[in-house]
């Protein structure tokens, strides 16, 4: 064989090989839905949306308190992390000057790359420690560290993106600088930000480690944010690794629950960001 | 209060509404920076408590934790170097496989693809970044781990077992099936990162490979690829970084065995999964510490991997930490 075919041939070789490793790759999300989707489906009742987890060996109940849960959970990250990314991110992108927002901009970089479960060791000290128990509030807090970094950056990058004669044009009319970002600039970035803040949701939903040892887990409805409170996610773990048969079937209607919000938020951000794109261009 | 408005000379009113306007920034300049500082403050205050909750353990042990190999509450002797070891080795494997998967499909995604297959495969490949790692960890338990017992491990055992890599019962739990649960978790994030250096890298460099009689292949392998070889090799220190701090998905999958072992196909631990494990069951300040200590290492581990991805990312694409 000559140089030239060879040189063809290795190239049509690799060329293919690049094709499968993609292949693989984005075949792999369909493997998990559909395998989440056919155990899951035949899983879900109506009484898995609303009765409360029965002892082990039972069949039957469901994981209603996991679910008002885990929204309550979300409810206390979004209440903390969505005013302290927003607001941060405005500093970052409109009043910061040069050493300081470089500084906050690393550790927020930082931050996002901690491991959950040593988030979740720090709101043990800081909360479960002080408080002397397990509560819906250290977890809340937990996951909110892990939804700022997101929406700061993200409400940063898009108030970076509008255009500066916007900022002029309404100095220029006598509008002061506070009025100027709340009128003219957040407005015209309010999609992207939005995206940014549902990707933080969306990720926090997910996340178990750090609540398992801050709001740990509960068999009843908890009354009280004070108290242990169970959540989806520790409740697919604490289901999955658990010897019962029937548990085993609610972790994959949970896991099947979970997953389906998840990705709908995440379809649903690019969805809101596309849209703001192709609104700006018309 | 309307009268007094009126009466008063209009220049001065504009005057007082400018000075407030001014305030008003002011104020909004402070609030606005309160928030941003809370974020490095809250950064500070979490190494701190790190520290602090792992002084008991650093005082008893000293640096001897590190290369310790006993792990014995009941007698109170912790050594980390089991957890380190399955935490990096665990990382090296999935590295081993989502490495060529990744790089070869973000290859495949900047080169050949067009533009619409390329964006519609990202995002799926995006898509899979954000399954939460519990079910990851959920379908390992009941697909990955039977599969790896029954058929993957008795082969490899078979074809390699005169490897000390390869012996052992097969558990289907340990090592190897951690180390694949991690690879198919990170290669998103090596997709979608290596995939915009190589876009990043420019036109003329490819033609120029070309018009030289370079293949397809030849001028992607020899020219496209070294030009943003720092984004891949970025891209992979932040899958590194994401693999090492993995909790959920390996704890589920690890086998929990405080041992250090050779073959791969046996059970072994990572740092996060016995911190996931024993933190709520700790008794005494000293097991507890030794916990809160391994979550320091843990820490600091993936901030020196991340902090290095970072640079290598800005320096290639120009995004990152440090913006325009």
């Amino acid at each position: 064989m000559d140089r030239i075919a060879r040189r063809n041939l290795l190239n049509n070789v690799m060329l293919t090989v690049t094709g499968i490793c993609t292949v693989v790759t984005v075949s792999i999300l369909f493997l998990i839905l559909g395998y989440l989707v056919v155990n899951g489906w035949r899983s879900i009742d109506f009484s898995f949306f609303t009765k409360l987890p029965l002892s082990p060996g039972e069949t039957g109940g469901g994981v209603a308190n996991a679910i008002v849960g885990s929204g309550l959970l979300i409810l206390i990250a979004g209440a903390i992390g969505i005013p302290v990314g927003f607001l941060g991110g405005i500093y970052l992108a409109e009043f910061g000057e040069k050493t300081v927002p470089m500084l906050i901009r690393y550790t927020a970089d930082l931050l996002n790359g901690v491991p959950s479960i040593v988030i979740g060791i720090f709101a043990w000290t800081v909360i479960v420690v002080p408080m002397h128990h397990f509560s819906a509030w250290a977890g809340g807090f937990a996951l909110s560290l892990m939804m700022i970094p997101i929406g700061l950056r993200a409400t940063e990058q898009f108030l970076r993106g509008v255009p500066n004669s916007l900022r002029e044009g309404s100095l220029a009319l006598g509008a002061s600088k506070t009025r100027t970002i709340i009128s003219v600039i957040v407005p015209a970035a309010k999609q992207g930000i939005l995206t940014g803040m549902i990707l933080g949701v969306a990720r926090v939903a997910g996340e178990t480690a750090p609540l398992l040892f801050t709001s740990l887990n509960n068999q009843f409805w908890s009354n009280k944010l004070g108290e242990p409170t169970a959540s989806l996610p520790v409740i697919i773990y604490t289901h999955a690794i658990s010897p019962y048969e029937d548990w085993h079937r609610q972790a994959w209607a949970a896991g099947l629950v979970l997953l389906v919000l998840v990705l709908i938020a995440n379809i649903a951000s690019r969805w809101v960001l596309s849209r703001g794109a192709s609104a700006q261009r018309g | 209060m309307a009268t007094a408005a009126v009466t008063a000379p209009p220049q001065s009113r504009a005057r007082k509404l400018i000075d407030f306007s001014r305030d008003g920034d002011r104020i909004a300049h402070l609030v606005t920076f309160l928030f941003a500082a809370s974020v490095f403050l809250v950064t500070v205050f979490l190494v701190y408590e790190l520290w602090i909750h792992s002084g008991p353990s650093r005082a008893k042990f000293g640096f001897s934790f590190l290369t310790g190999r006993t792990w014995d509450p009941v007698a109170e002797q912790f050594g980390a170097l089991p957890f380190i070891y399955g935490t990096v080795l665990t990382s090296l494997i999935a590295l081993l496989i989502s490495v060529p998967l990744g790089v070869g499909a973000a290859i495949f995604l900047s080169e050949l693809a067009p533009p619409q297959l390329s964006n519609a495969c990202t995002f799926l490949v995006e898509l899979l970044a954000a399954v939460p790692s519990v079910i990851f960890g959920l379908l390992a338990i009941f697909t990955l781990v039977p599969l790896m017992r029954q058929y993957v491990e008795p082969f490899l055992k078979h074809a390699l077992g005169f490897l000390p890599l390869f012996q052992g019962p097969a558990f289907g739990v340990g090592y190897l099936t951690a180390g694949l649960i991690l690879a198919i978790m990170t290669f998103p994030f090596i997709i979608s990162i290596s995939r915009e250096a190589l876009l990043a890298v420019p036109r003329e460099q490819r033609e120029a490979a070309l018009a030289l009689g370079a293949t397809k292949w030849e001028s992607t392998w020899q020219v496209v690829v070294p030009f943003a070889r720092l984004g891949i090799i970025g891209s992979i220190f932040l899958a590194l970084a994401r693999a090492l701090g993995e909790t959920m998905a390996v704890t589920m999958v690890i086998g929990n065995d405080t041992g250090i072992h050779t073959s791969l196909l046996s059970p072994g631990y990572t740092i996060a999964a016995i911190i996931a494990n024993e933190f709520t069951e700790a008794t005494g300040d000293i097991y507890l510490s030794s916990l809160v200590e391994l979550g320091l290492v843990l820490f600091a581990l993936t901030m020196v991997l991340n902090g290095a991805a970072q640079l290598l990312i800005i320096a290639t694409t120009g995004k990152g930490s440090k913006q325009p």
